[in-house]
Parts: C-alpha cells; structure tokens; sequence
C-alpha cells in the first residue's frame, strides 16, 4: 500500500511542529517554523485550498520568518527550553 | 479500541490537526521563553485553519473556480466548498498581525528586562515590589 | 508548572479527539459543511459578479464586510507596532562603521572621531552588525526585485481569474521592498520609501475601501452593494460588470494596506524602533 501524498506531509508538519517548539536556539525555531509554514502551505494545496495555499506561502513562510528572525536578532537568541 | 483506529482512518486529517493544536497549546503553556509562547501560538492557529480547509474537501473534486462562461450551468457539488477557504484566508493575514504585534512587545519587554525568559521577568519584577 | 500543563493538554487532546469521532468523514460532499449556503455562492458567482473565483467574489462581495474590518485590524497591528517600539535615532550612537569602497576596506570611527560627508561616494555607512559586501547577494536582489513586484502586480490584477488577489499581491509588494531592504540596507530604503509613506499609504488603502462602499452608499444602494456604481462606469444597470469592477477597486485598496503595513512593522522590528541600523 502507498501512502498518499498528504497523509505524508502532515506527518512532515508534524515531526516540525514538534521541532520548531523543541529546539534550543531561537534563531533554528524561526527557520524550522518557516519550514513548517510551507509544509502546511503544502498540505493545504494537496486538499485544493489554493486561495489558501497562496497566501500562507508569501505570509506565513515569507513575511512572519522574517519578522521572527528580526525580533530575534535584536534580542537573544539562547533559551533555556 | 479498534474501532476508534479505523474511524480515525478516515479523518486522519482531523487526527493532525489534534496532535498540531496539543504541541502549540503545550508550548504556550509550558514554555517559559517568549518567542517560543508566539511560535506556539502560530502552530495553534495553523492548526485551527487545518480543520477548517479539511471540512471543505470533497474527495475526487476540483479547486473552487468555475468555468469562465456566465451561461453554462454550475454543479456546486462537483467544487470544493470555497466559504471555509475565504474565513481561513482572512485569519491567516491576522495572524501574521498578531505575531507582529505580539514580537513588538517581546522585544519592548527585552529592553526594559534585557530577558525573554518569564521566570527571570516574574523574579526581577517580584524584587521591583520588594524594593519599593 | 510542566505536569500541570502536560495533564491540561493532554485532557483537551483526548476530549478533541473523542468528538472528533462525530465528525462527518473528511472528503464527504454531503457533510453539513458542504451544503447550506456554499452552493448558492457557487452557482452564482459568474451570474452575479462575473467573476469565476468564487473565493473572490466570497471575500469582496458576499462578505465585503469582513474583508473591510479586517483590512482595519492589519492597520491598526502596524500602529501598534509603531507606538510600542519607535523611539529617537540616537543623535551620537558610540561607534559607526564606514566602508572605503574602491578597496573594500572597513573603517571604525569612535564617538566624536570625524565622519566622512553623508553623501560621500567613497565611504558608505555599514551597520556595526554588517555582514561582508556581497555582489552576488546584491545584484541578485536587484534582478529579482522587479520581477516579484510585476509578479505582484498581475497577482493583483488576476484575482478574479486564477487564485491571488488583494493580500497575496499586497504582501508580495511588501516583501519584495523587504529583499531590497535586506539586501541593501535599512538606511537606503528609508530613503526611497518612508515611513511617512507606509503610513499613509496604508490609511489610503482602507479609505479606497470604505470610500468604494460610500459611493455605493451616495448612489442610492446600500452599503458595499457595487451594482449602484454601473452609472459612473457607464454600464446598463444589473450589468455583473460593475460588480466585478467593484471588486477590482477593493482588491486595490486591500493591497496598498497590506503592502505598506508588512513594510511598517519591519522598519519597527528590524530597527527595534529606533530606524538607523536594520538586520
């Protein structure tokens, strides 16, 4: 039996969900969670929400990114969890 | 016990969106850093916009945009159902919003605590109320 | 703290997914969902608005409403943003960065040290956390720049048709002056688009779009509704036209707010409020 493509990139959503709250350094979390974003982006194209899809591709894993990894650079990057 | 596995065979959609909202409810509870918190909360509302853009699929049918041609009949069972999509569309600008708005203050509060942790900012402002 | 929020979540995860059971199957058709009042918007969105993206016309039209104050909300998060984070530029910052540009050279000039003119075409500012001069960086973004914004531009003017329309445009506008700004610096930026210029073009944007629903109001219609406008685009009235051209006018206003609201809440973040150094 072959997995369908979706069920595969929401496994993939998860498995980085799970990374970007678990990792040490925040400046790894922004990026992780811009993978995250387009992965999502991804599933949500699979499902056929391409309105959707679009707009999480330009803001969730363009526009928030950077803003993450503004506010990180002007603060810490270290955290204790 | 196993007729809950197949069941949620079926909506294994609803099964990620589950575990999604546990991970973002789980870091904006239990994580003491500030970005962290707004990471999970982002992973918390992308969970919600999951569910929604999953309660529109129809199995086998085409993306919500119809034939260019005022005359010809639309048979609105053969598109997705474009309603959730408009309200996921506008939450998802929203939420890029708060998150700006949401870093904004963390890193005010970085300026005036020169931390993110939240311990450290209930420890230096419990010493604040000792001292006056 | 940590077992207290464990067992929270994982009570709501079990109770989420006990009800999740209920749930009708995911891709059925005949799910509640799927049926009430989405086929209406479905069948008619050609014969109303002439528009053949239903989210579109959902998003303009049907729901105009929503759309406005929620072009309000991203406003009002980017004068959040300026009112928590801008401050003064500090008039004498402790140390400035200067690069010799014919050798590539890096200059540090102390407090009170004597700085090259400001238009100096020999030394340009660096921000003391600079990052080595890359050409290829620079002329890369320099190339890519104007095809993300004409890309922007027709995602903007194909809404109607193919998936895109005003926020996706208007945050592809935002971002290609965010590359610039990235690849650049903040200083040079500041210069070809101000502050000034975020904000009112984003006050622009939601007056375009409450302006086209007060000229509905002035035509006799009620509020959004832009059948009333077909005279003043010199259509027979019930034309769908007007509707679309409606559409295509609160598409625009949407655009300039998102576009010049992304840019103001990265002038503030990257600057940390204070607009003279950016990442």
């Amino acid at each position: 039996m072959s997995l369908p493509i979706d069920f595969i990139v929401l496994a993939l959503v998860v498995i980085c969900g799970i990374v970007a709250i678990s990792v040490k350094d925040l400046m790894a979390a922004a990026i992780v969670f811009s993978a995250y974003s387009f992965l999502m982006c991804l599933s949500w194209a699979v499902m056929g929400a391409v309105d959707v899809a679009f707009t999480e591709a330009t803001v969730g894993a363009g526009v928030s990114t950077v803003f993450c990894v503004a506010a990180v650079f002007h603060s810490t990057r270290r955290t204790k969890d | 016990m196993e007729q809950i596995f197949t069941a949620m065979g079926a909506k294994y959609n609803y099964v990620a969106y589950i575990i999604l909202m546990m991970v973002g409810l789980y870091a904006m509870i239990v994580k003491s850093n500030l970005v962290k918190k707004i990471i999970g909360m982002s992973i918390f509302q992308t969970s919600i916009i999951l569910f929604y853009v999953s309660t529109a699929y129809k199995t086998g049918k085409t993306i919500p945009i119809v034939p260019y041609d005022a005359h010809a009949a639309v048979q609105a069972a053969d598109f997705i159902n474009p309603l959730p999509h408009v309200l996921m569309l506008t939450a998802i600008v929203v939420s890029v919003a708060t998150l700006g708005v949401a870093l904004a203050l963390a890193m005010k509060i970085y300026r005036q605590y020169g931390t993110l942790e939240e311990d450290d900012i209930h420890e230096d402002l419990r010493s604040e109320e000792g001292k006056s | 703290m940590k077992i207290t929020g464990l067992l929270t979540v994982i009570i709501c995860g079990a109770l989420l997914t006990y009800y999740a059971m209920d749930f009708p199957d995911f891709g059925d058709g005949r799910s509640p969902a799927n049926t009430y009042l989405s086929p209406h918007f479905l069948e008619n969105t050609m014969h109303d608005a002439h528009v053949p993206n239903s989210v579109t016309t959902i998003l303009a039209d049907y729901r105009g409403y929503d759309t406005m104050y929620e072009t309000t909300v991203v406003l009002t998060a980017g004068l959040a943003c300026f009112f928590l984070l801008r401050r003064k530029e500090s008039t004498s910052p402790p140390a400035r960065f200067f690069r010799h540009v014919p050798t590539g050279l890096t200059l540090r000039i102390e407090e009170g040290g004597k700085l090259p003119a400001e238009n100096s075409k020999v030394f340009t500012r660096i921000d003391s956390l600079w990052a080595p001069d890359s050409l290829i960086i620079r002329n890369t973004c320099r190339l890519i720049i104007a095809f993300v914004q004409l890309f922007a531009l027709y995602v903007v003017a194909h809404g109607h048709y193919s998936p895109g329309g005003g926020f996706q445009g208007g945050v592809l506008l935002g971002s290609s002056i965010i590359l610039f700004s990235i690849s650049n610096d903040l200083r040079r930026t500041l210069k070809r688009f101000r502050e000034k210029t975020a904000a009112v073009l984003g006050a622009i944007g939601v007056l375009i779009y409450s302006g086209t629903g007060f000229v509905c109001l002035l035509m006799g219609a009620h509020f959004l509704n832009y059948e009333a406008l077909s005279p003043l685009l010199g259509l027979k009235t019930g034309d769908p036209m007007a509707r679309s051209h409606g559409i295509f006018s609160v598409e625009i206003g949407v655009a300039f707010a998102v576009m010049s609201v992304m840019i103001w809440i990265y002038y503030n973040l990257s600057s940390a409020g204070k607009h003279d150094e950016g990442l």
